[in-house]
C-alpha cells in the first residue's frame, strides 16, 4: 500500500456527474470522438447502448455458460457411465448397464447447475469483483451512482490525458460537477 | 386496467429512498416483533421435533404399514412447489418482458429460497438415518458403492441440489446492485460494513452492467426449464411406483401446474400484507395484484383439468384397481379431504373471474390462503390415498397423524416465516435497480 498514486494512473483522473442517461451517453460519444479511450461510465441502472458507446468490450459470459453446461452435462453422463459400466456393473432385471435414457435426468440438472455456476463466477471475475475498496469510493458524491447519479470517469492512463485539457474537455459538456479521482 | 406499473410520482431518487429506508431507517415495528416471536416459537417446536426424531426415529410420526409416507413427504412436495412460482415470476416473466414482474421478483425469489430450504429438511429427515443423507450423493466412498442412477430418487436428489444452489445464487446476484445502494446510503458504520461486504464492491460501471444483464438473461432462460424439470422429478418419484393413482404419465405436468398454483397463492399471501404494512402501493399496484390473481386462476384451471382427467382416465381405463382408487377418493375414508380440495382448488377460485373480487384485497388474500390449504391437502391425499388402499384388502390400513406430525408441519411454516421476516428487515424488499430501469423505460415510452 506504499505505492504512490502517481505510479497508478489507471486509478486517477476526473469524474464528471451528468443530469441523466441521455446527457451521459452524449458526453461519452463526444469524448470518444475526441480520441479518449480510457473512459468508464457509472449509472444507477443498466443503460442500453452505453457499454457499446464506451468502446469494444469482451463479454464472454455466454461462452462460459455454454462451457459450464457442457461440462456439467457430459461430465454427469460420463460419471454415470463409468460407475455403471466400468466400476460397478449391476444387472437390474436385464437392463443394459449403460441405460442412457435413465442417465439424462441427472445430467440435465447438472447441466443447468454448472452453467449457472460458470456464468456467475465468470461475471464476478470479468468485472473484477469482489473488490471492496476503490478510489472512486473516496470521491465525494459518488454514492449517488447507486441512486440517481450518472457519472463519467476520464482515466489518467488515457494516452490523450492531460489533467488541465481533460478538465476543460469535460467542462465543455456541461456536467453537474467535476471531481478529482485519486490524489 | 390502465393503472401505471409504477406511480408517476416515484422518481429514481424517491423510489430508491423509499425502498432503502424500509431497511435502513424504519424502526422495528411491534407487529413485526410479534410475528417474529410467534415464528420463533413454532421454529423451536420444529427444533424440538428434530431432536426427538433423531433420538427416537421416524416412528414418532404416524407412519406404519401400509402408509409409510405421509406428512413429511406431503410437506416436502408442498414447500418445494411453493418455491416454483418465485422462480417463474423472476425467470419466466423476465423472458416474456413483463414489466410488472419488477416489483414482485425480489420477495418472490426470497420466498423461493426459503421455501426450497425448508422443503429440503423433510426428505433428509424421513430417511430413517438422516445423518447418512450424504450417501445419496455420488462420491468415491469406502464402500465402493454408487447411487442407483436409474432411480427417480437420485434424479430428485440432483434436482433439489441444483435448484437450491441455483435459486440461492440467482437471488444473491440480483441483490448485488441493491446491496450497493444500501451500502452507499447506510449511515452507521455497522450497516456500511455489513452491506459493503455483501455488495462485494459493486459500482455500477456500464460494462459491468452489460455482463450482469447478460448473466441475468441466461440465468432466467435456464431457471424456467429448471423449475419445470425439478417438479417433474418430484412427480416421477410417484409415477415410477406401481400403485393405482400414482402410476400415471399425467403426474409431471400436473405437479408443475399445482406448483405454480400454490406458489402464486403464496406470492399473494405474502404480497398483500407487505404492500399494506410497508405502504408499497406505488410499486405493487392494483394491476400487479390483478395480474397475479389471473395467473393463479389460470394455473388453478389447469389443476382442475388434471383432476377431471384423472377421474376420467380411471373409469375409461377399465382397470378395476384404478376405478376402486377413484371411488375411494370420492366416497372412501378420506373423501372429506377430496371434497375439501375440490372446494378450495376448484370452487373458490371461480370467484376470480369477477374483476370486483380481484380488486378486493381481503377476498384475494382469503382465496390465496384457501388455495394453499387446498394444495397441502392435495399433496397429502395424493400420497395417502394410494398407499392406504392398494391392491390387497388384507393390506389396507388408515393413517392417523401424531402430535409430532403436526409439529413438523407447523414448525416448517414457522421456520419459513422466521426467514422471511428476517429478509423483510435486512434486505431490500423490492429490486430498486430494476424499478429504476422500469422508470426509465416508462419515461421513454411516454415521451
Amino acid at each position: 500500500m506504499n505505492t504512490p498514486y502517481e505510479s497508478r494512473p489507471h486509478e486517477r483522473g476526473w469524474l464528471a456527474r451528468f443530469d441523466d442517461a441521455g446527457a451521459l451517453l452524449l458526453a461519452v460519444r463526444e469524448l470518444r470522438g475526441r480520441g479518449y479511450t480510457q473512459l468508464e461510465a457509472y449509472t444507477p441502472y443498466p443503460v442500453e447502448g452505453l457499454a457499446q458507446a464506451l468502446g469494444p468490450m469482451r463479454n464472454r459470459i455466454p461462452l462460459l455458460v455454454l462451457l459450464g453446461g457442457l461440462a456439467g452435462g457430459f461430465g454427469t453422463l460420463l460419471l454415470q457411465w463409468y460407475a455403471s459400466v466400468i466400476d460397478y456393473p449391476i444387472n437390474v432385471g436385464g437392463r443394459p448397464d449403460a441405460s442412457w435414457p435413465a442417465f439424462i435426468p441427472a445430467a440435465l440438472e447438472m447441466t443447468i447447475l454448472f452453467a449457472a455456476l460458470f456464468g456467475i463466477v465468470g461475471m464476478f471475475f470479468a468485472n473484477g469483483l469482489p473488490r471492496l475498496n476503490h478510489p472512486l469510493f473516496d470521491v465525494p458524491g459518488f454514492e449517488a451512482a447507486s441512486r440517481d447519479g450518472f457519472f463519467l470517469w476520464l482515466r489518467a492512463d488515457d494516452p490523450c490525458f492531460d489533467a488541465a485539457l481533460a478538465h476543460d474537455d469535460l467542462a465543455r459538456l456541461a456536467p453537474l460537477a467535476i471531481d478529482r479521482v485519486g490524489s | 386496467m390502465n393503472t401505471p406499473l409504477l406511480a408517476p410520482r416515484e422518481t429514481f431518487a424517491t423510489l430508491t429512498d423509499r425502498v432503502s429506508d424500509i431497511t435502513l431507517e424504519r424502526p422495528t415495528g411491534r407487529l413485526w416483533l410479534l410475528a417474529f416471536a410467534l415464528s420463533f416459537v413454532l421454529t423451536a417446536w420444529l427444533g424440538a421435533g428434530i431432536v426427538w426424531l433423531l433420538a427416537k426415529g421416524v416412528g414418532i410420526w404416524g407412519l406404519d404399514m401400509p402408509v409409510a409416507w405421509a406428512f413429511a413427504i406431503a410437506d416436502y412436495v408442498w414447500w418445494i412447489a411453493i418455491g416454483m412460482a418465485g422462480t417463474f415470476i423472476s425467470g419466466g416473466l423476465y423472458l416474456a418482458r413483463q414489466g410488472w414482474r419488477n416489483a414482485l421478483n425480489r420477495y418472490a425469489e426470497a420466498m423461493t429460497v426459503f421455501a426450497v430450504s425448508v422443503s429440503g429438511i423433510f426428505p433428509i429427515l424421513h430417511l430413517g438415518r438422516p445423518w447418512f443423507f450424504y450417501w445419496l450423493a455420488p462420491y468415491p466412498d469406502r464402500m465402493g458403492l454408487w447411487p442407483q442412477w436409474r432411480s427417480s430418487l437420485f434424479w430428485d436428489f440432483s434436482a433439489i441440489v441444483a435448484y437450491l444452489i441455483v435459486s440461492v445464487l440467482y437471488f444473491y446476484v440480483g441483490l448485488i446492485p441493491d446491496l450497493a445502494t444500501l451500502r452507499d446510503r447506510a449511515r452507521t458504520r455497522g450497516k456500511q460494513v455489513f452491506y459493503g461486504l455483501l455488495a462485494i464492491g459493486w459500482r455500477g460501471e456500464a460494462r459491468h452492467w452489460q455482463r450482469f444483464e447478460t448473466l441475468n438473461l441466461l440465468l432466467a432462460a435456464m431457471a424456467v426449464p429448471l423449475v419445470f424439470s425439478v417438479h417433474s422429478m418430484v412427480a416421477l418419484d410417484f409415477s415410477e411406483g406401481l400403485l393405482p393413482g400414482w402410476h400415471s404419465t399425467i403426474f409431471p405436468p400436473f405437479f408443475v401446474a399445482g406448483a405454480l398454483f400454490s406458489g402464486f397463492g403464496m406470492v399473494l399471501v405474502l404480497g398483500i400484507p407487505l404492500r399494506h404494512f410497508f405502504g408499497l402501493g406505488d410499486f405493487i399496484t392494483e394491476r400487479h395484484l390483478d395480474n397475479l390473481a389471473k395467473l393463479m386462476l389460470a394455473a388453478g384451471l389447469f389443476v382442475d383439468y388434471s383432476y377431471a382427467s384423472e377421474m376420467f382416465n380411471a373409469f375409461y381405463s377399465g382397470d378395476r384397481y384404478e376405478i376402486a382408487h377413484a371411488m375411494q377418493q370420492l366416497t372412501g375414508a378420506y373423501a372429506w379431504v377430496y371434497w375439501t380440495i375440490i372446494g378450495c382448488n376448484a370452487v373458490s377460485i371461480q370467484a376470480l373471474w369477477f374483476p370486483r373480487v380481484r380488486r378486493s384485497h381481503a377476498a384475494l388474500f382469503a382465496i390465496a390462503l384457501l388455495v394453499l390449504i387446498g394444495m397441502w391437502f392435495e399433496r397429502f391425499l395424493l400420497i395417502v390415498s394410494s398407499l392406504y388402499h392398494d391392491f390387497l384388502p388384507s393390506s389396507w390400513g388408515m393413517f392417523y397423524p401424531t402430535f409430532w406430525d403436526i409439529a413438523f408441519l407447523a414448525g416448517s411454516i414457522g421456520l419459513f416465516f422466521l426467514l422471511f421476516l428476517l429478509f423483510v428487515r435486512l434486505l431490500p424488499l423490492l429490486p430498486m435497480f430494476e424499478l429504476r430501469k422500469l422508470r426509465a423505460r416508462l419515461e421513454r415510452e411516454g415521451a
